[in-house]
């Protein structure tokens, strides 16, 4: 007695019409390829082009699934019976991600039809989606370099609800790349300048403005009732709390970042993908990592970066395309090249893995080694004091740590350039006897460079504190600050 | 393909109640030898992604409830033809994920529902070489 496969009524006009059919013993494998080779429009339906089985195709011997015995090894003896039964998939165009919006979705206005109507004869957005889009609540933390973009292109969508988290006044120094700010409001509230641009732009979008600093307190009330989260930090503790937080309310979180020429941008949802922290399971030591302030960064790559962070907010939105859940894309300004990394689940990622040790959000400053002990220690001295101090010492040595470029830029009469790279090798160029004092930008590298000094057997040496920009500020205006 | 208006009306409160979750469901009837589809009864199905929170674009009819259905449907003389699903906010046209799961030989009812109605229902049937979807008539009509 043969085996009996059983054919499914989809596929039945494939081998005559017929319910089932005989064939001799042998694996499961090889009776379905078997199958195929004798009825060639059956291959496509059962095997993809890599010849794997589809995932909707279910094959069971007798009342088991193959899958729970050897898969297509399992052995088919005769009178055994082999039912090939079809799962059926489908669902409306959503990607990995797609966020629920409210339930409740809001009708458009004359207004609104007239203003979003590039949207609305796409197919992919239509009156549907765009009211989708009005319904959803869209949470940026930060209305800096990413959040200004970010925040422009979500209100000009028409993205409903856009809560923004911020606590910094506008500074001159924003201004090169922050585009919802302008000169006019220099030293007042972020958040301020925002809500007015945004509403100029949109009078249609709610803007909701949390003016405090996210901490482990207050992030989950915050972001609890957002469907979408653009993390647009600029430092490792508020990147992790962001990630946790969301990981913890299953939100879907528009991950950017940027430095110099170089920006990465991702979507971190733990429900469809990776996390955060699946990436960078740890912070790096504190101090590794120059911030934007520090470093630099080109005014335009945040606009990128940030559009991408809008973009994938939208599609998350509206459930269309292939969003980055599970992808980071890294982008090079300077060759101008765009790479894209796949990214994995980490099974045991301690906030999103199988058996997660972080059920709450945590201390994020001692977590990345930021406020228990200073990293580097040493008698500082103040501008004021340093004016006089210079007036009344002509001996005294003044070593700006800082990089040629900012040395171009500014630089205190009388000091001598050693960047703070080049120190441990130009020590013989000071004299011991000697007092130093060390300055840089704002204070931190010539504490490093204090401590190399001292390490060295240096003893009078002190560090100027708040660095050429205090100089700049109490003592000599004519300094320009960057 | 053909079905009757009260068979119709049983897959609209289905999906209506199933919104904004997509609701799912087989197709009973007969297919003739040239093609054409009479649909006799609607069968819902739990949609089995509704657990793992997929079930707002995505649905899933497990196995078991094929053949539960298959099996039923023989007892009566019939085949299963087709299966109804949702499209809750977005229109009822095939997407990129229905294509690549789609089963040949069987007609795909999407109907786009908003805000809890049913706005319209496309019947749709895959090409034999997986190419896509081509749009058949929906005829509501006691068989």
């Amino acid at each position: 007695m043969p085996v009996t496969v059983h054919i499914p009524t989809p596929l039945r006009p494939y081998v005559g019409g017929r319910h089932t059919v005989a064939t001799s013993a042998g694996t499961v494998g090889e009776i379905l390829e078997r199958l195929a080779a004798d009825h060639a429009q059956l291959r496509a339906h059962l095997y993809r082009d890599d010849g794997r089985l589809r995932t909707f195709v279910n094959v069971y011997l007798n009342d088991r699934d193959i899958r729970d015995l050897a898969r297509e090894a399992t052995r088919a003896a005769d009178g055994d019976e082999v039912s090939i039964v079809p799962s059926i998939a489908g669902g409306a165009a959503g990607p990995a991600g797609a966020v629920d919006v409210a339930a409740a979705i809001p009708e458009l206005n004359h207004a609104e039809i007239l203003r979003y109507s590039r949207h609305l004869i796409l197919p992919e957005v239509g009156p549907g989606g765009q009211r989708r889009i009005k319904a959803a609540r869209v949470l940026l933390v930060g209305a800096g370099g990413l959040g200004s973009p970010a925040a422009l292109y979500l209100a000009a969508a028409g993205v409903g609800t856009i809560g923004l988290v911020d606590f910094d006044a506008v500074d001159a120094t924003n201004l090169q790349r922050q585009i919802l700010h302008g000169t006019g409001v220099v030293g007042r509230p972020k958040l301020e300048s925002a809500e007015a641009r945004l509403q100029d732009l949109n009078p249609h979008v709610h803007v909701e403005t949390f003016p405090v600093r996210l901490t482990s307190e207050n992030a989950l009330e915050i972001l609890r009732d957002f469907d979408v989260v653009v993390d647009g930090t600029d430092n490792f503790p508020t990147r992790y709390l962001v990630n946790d937080a969301c990981v913890l309310l299953g939100k879907p979180n528009a991950y950017g970042s940027i430095f110099r020429f170089e920006g990465q941008a991702s979507v971190f949802h733990a429900v469809a993908g990776p996390c955060y922290r699946c990436l960078y399971s740890e912070p790096p030591p504190p101090g590794l990592v120059p911030s934007c302030a520090e470093g630099g960064v080109l005014g335009v790559l945040p606009g990128i970066i940030g559009s991408i962070q809008a973009l994938e907010t939208l599609k998350l939105i509206l459930g269309a395309g292939d969003t980055l859940v599970g992808r980071l894309v890294l982008f090079d300004a300077l060759k101008f090249r765009f790479r894209e990394l796949t990214l994995h689940k980490d099974l045991d990622c301690p906030v999103c893995g199988s058996h997660p040790s972080v059920r709450e959000l945590i201390d994020y400053e001692a977590f990345c080694g930021i406020g228990a002990a200073p990293a580097y220690e040493g008698p500082e001295i103040t501008a004021t004091d340093l004016a006089r101090d210079l007036r009344e010492n002509p001996a005294l040595e003044l070593v700006d740590v800082r990089e040629m470029r900012e040395w171009e830029i500014c630089r205190i009469p009388g000091a001598r350039l050693i960047p703070l790279g080049q120190l441990p090798e130009r020590l013989s160029e000071l004299d011991g006897h000697k007092e130093i004092v060390t300055h840089c930008h704002k204070g931190i590298r010539s504490m490093r460079a204090l401590e190399i000094l001292r390490a060295a057997g240096f003893s009078k040496v002190r560090s100027l504190r708040g660095g050429i920009e205090a100089w700049a500020t109490e003592v000599d205006p004519s300094v320009p600050r960057y | 393909m053909r079905i009757a208006p009260g068979v119709l009306a049983e897959i609209r409160r289905h999906l209506a109640a199933a919104y904004p979750t997509e609701g799912c469901g087989l197709l009973v009837g007969t297919r003739g030898p040239n093609g054409d589809v009479v649909v006799r009864r609607q069968l819902p199905v739990p949609n089995r992604r509704a657990a793992d929170g997929g079930g707002r674009t995505r649905y899933l009819i497990g196995p078991e409830d094929f053949l539960t259905a298959e099996r039923d449907a023989r007892q009566a003389s019939l085949v299963v033809v087709g299966t109804y699903h949702s499209h809750p906010d977005v229109p009822a046209r095939p997407s990129a994920y229905d294509t690549e799961h789609a089963w040949p030989w069987c007609c795909y009812l999407i109907a786009s529902v908003a805000g809890g109605e049913v706005q319209e229902e496309r019947v749709w049937e895959l090409r034999d070489d997986r190419s896509g979807f081509v749009e058949r008539e929906l005829e509501v009509k006691e068989p």
